[in-house]
């Protein structure tokens, strides 16, 4: 990780395209919680030509399933859930304009090409430190499939949230250039 | 006979769960510490450190170790000269459970039919119960809330006996490698080895219940878990996936009685928060 950069969600083609696979960012503004089921209801509703409630230009979608609140706090513990669960759902949301995704794990070679088609980063957080990851939400709320639970799709405000770039828009990946370096076996 | 009332199964299995999922256990700590110091990537040192500051948040009883928390596992063994009263057993532990995970604000993660509906039950229920009958009157009671991230990573072979301890390596280190940064490395490896297809899983779990820096009470296992984790470590995938020497924290291998013509063997990955907690009543 060289150094670490500030980042406003929702961002644009251009700021991605300026981040690289291993640079620290420390990201704000407004994202977007939907992993599994909610991923399956957005597709589904697209098929059908229905509109989203969430506005998917620039968005930054954070693969994640929050720990319930306790009143006075704005979240509960907050993780990555593993990202390749979601990798049949991703190139259509990169296509309609998602330019950002936080998760872990690797992601399908369909996935890594629409990010370089359309000009699109995957971030990663730590997995397991969703106590310090909560840390940084200022504001959450619902903004649909509430009955899902934990699962819902959500608007959160974040300030200074740690993360790394895991994939870059050119398709550089983290994931292959630490473990070729430390392995001792080959691969 | 000895009496135990089945509300004071429940309240022990309520304070498990959520003391499981805030306070890490001290032979996870002591590991994790290990790692940092010896880890040499600067990257995924600092991944060891950020993961030991989340534990100390955490046991501020405020926010879980992990968003997901997790199935709810528990191991019960209960001594066949007691009686639980005032209730059913199952019942008990679900109760236990389901009052864990809403005075604890843990996630509840469990959806209620695998395939079709895929609806969660709302209050993490039901338990995975596994109850073995033991001599005397002790009931003794271990929770070990297991996440999915690793749990999807974990898997099962039918060896056969010809592949001997080199096919039971070479199909462990598979199974890790093939799951990179997905488990939550640096992970807990837990090997069942025996037994039969159903036996063979449970092993792997209860393997990850002995301390990640234990050996097998076998030579030849406690020889074979240190070769397992030396190769483990030489894979580089390090902590977060980052790349890295400390892939691993332990592996512990258990081990039963199985057919001459069977050697099954199954692998149980846990992430660097790997919980468990127990109590006698």
């Amino acid at each position: 990780m060289e150094k670490c950069r500030r980042l406003n969600a929702p961002f644009l083609e251009k700021e991605a395209s300026n981040l690289r696979a291993g640079d620290e960012i420390l990201l704000s503004g407004v994202i977007y919680t939907a992993r599994d089921a909610a991923h399956k209801r957005m597709s589904e509703a697209l098929a059908r030509n229905e509109k989203l409630k969430v506005d998917l230009s620039g968005a930054v979608i954070f693969y994640a399933g929050p720990a319930p609140a306790r009143p006075g706090e704005p979240m509960g513990s907050i993780g990555p859930t593993t990202s390749y669960r979601m990798d049949p759902y991703t190139p259509l949301l990169l296509e309609l304009g998602v330019k950002g995704m936080i998760g872990k794990g690797e992601r399908s070679e369909d996935v890594v090409s629409s990010m370089k088609k359309n000009g699109a980063v995957y971030l990663g957080a730590t997995g397991g430190i969703a106590a310090l990851l909560a840390r940084t939400i200022v504001a959450s709320r619902v903004l649909d499939y509430e009955d899902l639970g934990p699962e819902a799709l959500r608007e959160l405000e974040v300030r200074d949230m740690p993360l790394v770039v895991l994939i870059d828009s050119l398709g550089n990946s983290m994931y292959r250039e630490g473990p070729a370096k430390y392995g001792k076996n080959g691969k | 006979m000895r009496q135990v009332p089945a509300e004071q199964v429940t309240e022990t299995v309520e304070r498990l769960f959520i003391e499981a999922n805030y306070h890490l256990p001290p032979d996870m700590v002591s590991v994790l510490e290990k790692g940092e110091r010896e880890e040499q990537n600067p990257v995924a040192k600092s991944v060891f450190r950020t993961i030991l500051d989340n534990r100390r948040v955490a046991s501020e009883g405020k926010f879980p170790l992990c968003q997901d928390c997790g199935m709810a596992v528990v191991f019960l063994d209960m001594g066949q000269e007691t009686a639980v009263t005032g209730g059913n057993l199952e019942n008990a532990v679900n109760e236990g459970v389901r009052r864990a995970y809403d005075k604890g604000y843990l996630r509840k993660s469990i959806v209620g039919e695998p395939l079709f509906e895929r609806k969660n039950t709302g209050d993490n229920t039901p338990a995975i119960l596994h109850v073995r009958v033991v001599p005397g009157e002790r009931v003794a009671i271990t929770v070990a809330p297991k996440g999915a991230g690793s749990e999807n990573m974990s898997a099962l072979a039918m060896l056969s006996p010809a592949a001997g301890p080199e096919g039971v390596e070479r199909f462990v280190i598979e199974t890790v490698r093939k799951a990179g940064p997905n488990p939550c490395p640096p992970i807990v490896v837990g090997v069942g080895v025996g037994s039969d297809f159903e036996g063979v899983a449970e092993l792997a779990k209860r393997a990850l219940l002995r301390p990640a820096e234990s050996s097998s009470s076998h030579p030849r296992y406690a020889a074979l878990e240190a070769e397992l984790l030396r190769k483990i470590n030489d894979l580089g995938i390090g902590a977060a996936g980052y790349g890295g020497t400390v892939t691993a924290l332990g592996v512990n291998i258990e081990w039963a009685p199985t057919h001459i013509a069977c050697m099954p063997v199954a692998v149980n990955l846990c992430c660097h928060a790997n919980r468990h907690c127990s109590a006698e009543i």
